[in-house]
């Protein structure tokens, strides 16, 4: 297996001991990665390398979070990852579908990469369709959160505190396997939205906005809620506009 | 999970279809051969017209193209006009590229093949032509294939490419008038002033072109995306002239 997925795109290699990782898992309407899209946007976290590998379909494009057009030109590719050093915190977003029948292969990538980088805990932010939910799980909120043994020891007392729900145990996730996270023993939690595929935005709203009252990575007002920062590349999620010639 | 009628269905993923193969945990020991032999069909290969080449050769500028029309502009105004010779071409397999697998042969002119081409008076000037279908499981090998023939310090990449009209995102609305029209897409390194406007957000690349400059921008290689958006279903000579000024300045056409 190749264990030089990971690219730094600057000179030194980034040390991620004791980060925290966020990643998204490729899944119903997106919710994930839109997630992880207003993250970075709104902490304006700088790139520090790729997520290289046959396992994703290939995309580039210019960069999603320009701010100015002074570094609207960098190109972005299929996997990228972001990192915010005083917040000890990495991103890892993922843009592309993952190549049918290698799915396995990817999983095995990122749990090699997480371990072989040290980070302190992994978050996957995941969604699950909400025809699926059963009677019991329709009522109150449409989020919850799993966590691995070893993660379950540290944290999770502070999530019961939160008022958070634990995902009743009658299925699997997509990204990362139940099995495969606790026989690695990782320290991951899933973090998820019941959810259905159109307009995904409020869900990833949602999903961002939930994560933040466990990580507090963004200091929420006093009133209201955090101000997330939609990227410009959320711009034509439904197409491009009306033709004049309709009316 | 029980349904109306009462039966209990086992619940497999919440929200998305697991891969078929991957998760068969019993595969068995001939699965596993299969699995392998179908996967070694689908490999990438070198095959060198030059006895004299045995490893990656020097190259100041690689030129890709893909797509009918970016291909269809090399062929007629490029290749066409002389002063080229062919040295190696990539012998692939999948379902809808069958006649590029023939490593003992080369391919017949007018039939789909990628074929890598070397100026007789430049020979560090490199045209790779990529004429047949890539599988998406093998776009990410045949990037690694050509990059593996090709010296990458001080190494230049112009690819050329094609995208239906139709894809394109853009608040405003496109007259009949404005297409076809060229975009460009560059690695961090590629420094030169552009030739048209950059590719707008949330426009994307895909495929062979979007697989070369991912494999440029993570190694850190000089290169530029052409992408004409066209809106005929075949090659036409508006579409294909489009090429002709990113070209001009390296290869006098």
């Amino acid at each position: 297996m190749n264990f030089k997925m990971f690219v730094s795109s600057g000179d030194s290699v980034p040390c991620f001991t004791g980060f925290t990782l966020i990643m998204p898992a490729v899944s119903v309407g997106n919710v994930g990665q839109l997630a992880v899209d207003l993250l970075v946007s709104t902490l304006n976290m700088p790139r520090v390398g790729y997520f290289h590998t046959d396992c994703l379909l290939p995309v580039a494009g210019s960069n999603p979070y320009a701010t100015s057009p002074d570094d609207d030109a960098q190109l972005c590719t299929s996997a990228d990852v972001y990192s915010h050093t005083d917040l000890k915190l990495a991103v890892l977003q993922i843009r592309s579908p993952i190549i049918q029948n290698k799915v396995k292969l990817f999983r095995k990538q990122v749990v090699s990469w997480m371990k072989s980088c040290g980070f302190l805990r992994s978050v996957l932010l995941s969604s699950s369709h909400a025809y699926q939910r059963d009677d019991q799980q329709l009522h109150g909120t449409p989020l919850r959160y799993l966590l691995s043994p070893c993660l379950e020891k540290k944290e999770g007392q502070v999530l019961e505190d939160l008022d958070w729900r634990e995902m009743e145990r009658v299925s699997a996730f997509p990204g990362i396997s139940d099995s495969e996270h606790c026989t690695e023993d990782l320290p991951l939690a899933v973090v998820l939205i019941f959810c259905s595929e159109g307009d995904n935005i409020p869900d990833a709203f949602a999903l961002i906005s939930h994560l933040n009252n466990w990580l507090h990575l963004l200091d929420k007002p006093a009133q209201g809620s955090v101000q997330w920062r939609v990227p410009p590349s959320w711009r034509l999620l439904f197409g491009s506009g009306i033709p004049p010639l309709l009316f | 999970m029980a349904t109306f009628f009462g039966e209990v269905l086992s619940v497999y993923s919440r929200a998305v279809e697991e891969d078929e193969y991957d998760d068969q945990c019993d595969e068995n020991e001939e699965d596993q051969q299969i699995l392998r032999e179908l996967e070694e069909k689908r490999s990438v290969d070198v095959q060198w017209l030059l006895k004299s080449v045995t490893g990656p050769m020097p190259c100041s500028d690689l030129i890709i193209a893909t797509g009918p029309n970016a291909t269809g502009f090399l062929s007629a105004c490029v290749l066409g006009s002389g002063g080229w010779r062919p040295i190696a071409w990539f012998c692939l397999w999948n379902e809808r590229s069958r006649g590029t697998e023939r490593p003992s042969k080369a391919p017949a002119p007018g039939e789909p093949s990628c074929m890598l081409y070397q100026q007789e008076t430049q020979p560090t000037v490199l045209i790779c032509q990529c004429q047949c279908y890539l599988a998406e499981d093998q776009l990410f090998q045949w990037t690694e294939k050509v990059f593996s023939c090709v010296q990458s310090r001080d190494l230049t990449v112009t690819l050329l490419s094609d995208c239906a009209v139709s894809e394109y995102k853009s608040s405003e609305y496109l007259s009949d008038s404005s297409v076809p029209f060229l975009r460009c897409l560059k690695t961090d390194k590629h420094s030169k002033p552009q030739l048209c406007p950059a590719l707008e957000p949330p426009n994307i690349c895909t495929g062979a072109a979007a697989a070369v400059l991912s494999h440029c921008q993570v190694h850190q290689i000089s290169a530029v995306l052409f992408l004409g958006y066209t809106e005929g279903l075949h090659t036409d000579s508006r579409s294909m002239g489009m090429y002709a000024a990113p070209l001009s300045s390296l290869l006098k056409v």
